[in-house]
C-alpha cells in the first residue's frame, strides 16, 4: 500500500520563508511547505488565519492590493515567481484560480470557456471548438450544456456556473488550480459534483483548495495544511492528520474544541 | 460548529461504556467466586444477567453509530468512538465467557466430585486482576497501564498450556472422571479467553489514547 516514491520529493510548488504584510501588519509568518504534483492539498484554518492570503500569493493575486508586500521564495517548477521580472499574466495561466462565488462573464457559455484563449489572440475556430469541448468535458459539464453553448452563462444553475469557471480555468492548460472555497455557495448535490470533479482533475493538475468545510478537506485532499494566525501549524497526509494530528492546536481545531 | 453537541454525546458514550464495564466486571467476579465456592446459585445469577448485558451492548453500539453518522468526528473523537465500539463488543464477549464458566459449574455439580487438576483459584485471581486493570486503564485513560496488561497476557496463556498437560495426565490416571476433568479444562480455556479479551480492551485503550495500533505484537 505504501507509495515507494514520495510525491513531495518532486513538488509542483515550493514555498520557502514566505512572509506577507498588509502595510505594517504581518499576515503570514515564515511559511515553508511544498505542494505535491498532481495531488490535492487542502488549506484549512479559522477565518483570518491567512489561508486565502497565502493562496493568493501563489499566483500573485495579492499584487492587486496596493499595500501588500511579499518576502521569501515561491518556486513553480523551480522558477521563482516572487520576482519583478516574472510575466504575471503567464503565471496566472499556469496557476489558474476558481473563486468562492462563481463569476462567469455575462457572455455565452462558449465565450466564457475560451476567454483566456481570446485574450491570448487565438482565433482558429477548430482550436477554440476543441478547447470548449475538452474543457467542458473536463469540468463534467459537457453533457448538460452541449446543446446550448451559445446561450448566456448567466442562465445556468449555481453548481453549473462553478463548473463553468473550472472549465474556464482548465481551458488554458494550467499546471496548478487554486480553489478558494469553491463549494461554499453550492447545495450538497452540486458540492458532491464539484468534489468528484476535483478528484478527477487531480490526474492532470496540482490542486490547492481553501475550505472551511473540514469534511470536505478530508474527502477531497491528499495533503492538508493547517494555518493559525498566519503560521503553518501542521502539514501532513490528510488520512493521518484527521486521525492522529501531531499538534494540539490542529486537534482542537478539527475536533471543534477551538476557542 | 457542533462541538458542544458532540462533546455531550461523547460524555454520554463514556458513561455508558463505563456502566457496561461495571456490569461485566460484576458478572466475571461472580463467576470466579461461584467457581471457588462451587456455588450453583451464584452461577445461575451470572447466567441470568447476560440478557441485560446483551441489550446494553446493542444499545451502546447503536449510539456510537448514530454519533458517527451525525457528527462525523475526527482525530481523538473518532478514535474514542471506534475504541468504544470495539471495547463494547469485547465486554459482551467476556460476559458470554463468564456465562460459559457458570454453565460448567452447573455441569460439574452433576458430576462426581474430582480434585481440580490445576490451581484454578490462582488462575481466576490472575485473570480477574488483568481484567480489572484493563478497565482501570479505560477509566483513567492510562495507556501505560494498558500496555502493562497486554504484556501479562502471556502469563495466563502459560498457565492454560500447563493445565492442558495436567488434565491429560489426570485423565490417564482417573479415566472414570473424564467428564469432570474435561469440564475443568474448559474452565481453564474460558479463563484464558477472558485474559485474551482483557488484552484486547487494553489494546483499544492504547489506540484511543496514543493512536497507535499495538495488536499482533506491533508497536512498542
Amino acid at each position: 500500500m505504501k507509495n515507494t516514491i514520495d510525491p513531495l520529493s518532486d513538488p509542483a510548488i515550493e514555498v520557502e520563508h514566505l512572509n506577507f504584510y498588509y502595510g505594517s501588519s504581518q499576515a503570514l509568518f515564515d511559511l515553508n511547505l511544498k505542494f505535491a504534483r498532481r495531488q490535492v492539498t487542502a488549506l484549512i484554518g479559522p477565518s483570518g488565519c491567512g489561508k486565502s492570503t497565502f493562496l493568493r500569493c501563489l499566483n500573485r493575486m495579492n499584487d492587486l492590493v496596493d499595500v501588500a508586500r511579499m518576502e521569501g521564495s515561491i518556486r513553480l517548477d523551480g522558477t521563482e515567481i516572487n520576482s519583478n521580472a516574472l510575466d504575471v499574466i503567464e503565471l496566472r495561466r499556469r496557476v489558474g484560480m476558481v473563486f468562492q462565488k462563481s463569476n462567469p462573464f455575462p457572455k455565452s457559455i462558449y465565450e466564457n470557456v475560451i476567454y483566456g484563449l481570446r485574450i491570448a489572440g487565438i482565433k482558429d475556430k477548430a482550436v477554440l471548438d476543441e478547447t470548449v469541448e475538452r474543457s467542458l468535458k473536463g469540468a463534467a459539464l459537457w453533457d448538460e450544456v452541449k446543446d446550448r453553448l451559445h446561450e448566456s452563462a448567466l442562465g445556468m444553475s449555481g453548481g453549473q456556473m462553478q463548473r463553468l469557471c473550472i472549465a474556464r480555468a482548465i481551458a488554458v492548460n494550467p499546471e496548478v488550480i487554486l480553489m478558494d472555497e469553491p463549494c461554499s455557495a453550492l447545495d450538497p448535490k452540486s458540492t458532491a459534483r464539484v468534489e468528484d470533479l476535483i478528484k478527477e482533475l487531480r490526474d492532470q493538475y496540482t490542486i490547492i483548495i481553501v475550505t472551511h468545510n473540514m469534511q470536505q478537506a478530508a474527502r477531497v485532499s491528499d495533503y492538508t495544511a493547517f494555518f493559525f494566525e498566519g503560521l503553518l501549524i501542521e502539514f501532513g497526509k490528510t488520512g493521518e492528520l484527521f486521525v492522529k494530528p501531531r499538534n494540539k492546536q490542529t486537534e482542537d481545531y478539527i475536533t471543534g474544541r477551538f476557542g | 460548529m457542533m462541538a458542544i453537541h458532540l462533546q455531550e454525546e461523547i460524555s454520554s458514550l463514556k458513561r455508558h461504556i463505563l456502566a457496561q464495564s461495571t456490569q461485566v466486571e460484576a458478572c466475571v467476579e461472580k463467576a470466579v467466586q461461584a467457581l471457588e465456592r462451587g456455588d450453583v446459585n451464584l452461577a445461575r445469577a451470572v447466567i441470568s444477567q447476560d440478557d441485560k448485558i446483551n441489550h446494553a451492548e446493542v444499545a451502546l453500539e447503536e449510539e456510537c453509530l448514530k454519533v458517527l453518522a451525525l457528527h462525523q468526528p475526527v482525530a481523538t473523537d473518532l478514535r474514542f468512538i471506534i475504541s468504544v465500539i470495539k471495547i463494547n463488543s469485547d465486554l459482551e464477549r467476556i460476559a458470554d465467557v463468564a456465562v460459559n464458566i457458570a454453565k460448567r459449574i452447573l455441569m460439574l455439580d452433576e458430576e462426581k466430585a474430582v480434585e481440580p487438576p490445576f490451581d484454578y483459584k490462582v488462575m481466576g485471581q490472575r485473570v480477574m486482576r488483568m481484567f480489572r486493570s484493563s478497565l482501570d486503564a479505560l477509566v483513567d485513560l492510562d495507556s501505560r497501564l494498558a500496555r502493562k496488561v497486554i504484556r501479562t497476557d502471556d502469563e495466563v496463556d502459560a498457565i492454560h498450556r500447563a493445565t492442558y498437560g495436567l488434565v491429560k495426565s489426570k485423565i490417564l490416571e482417573q479415566p472414570a472422571h473424564l467428564n469432570a476433568l474435561m469440564l475443568w479444562l474448559a474452565v481453564s480455556r474460558h479463563l484464558e479467553r477472558i485474559a485474551d479479551l482483557s488484552a484486547h480492551i487494553a489494546e483499544d485503550v492504547v489506540y484511543m489514547i496514543d493512536g497507535e495500533i499495538v495488536r499482533h505484537g506491533w508497536g512498542s
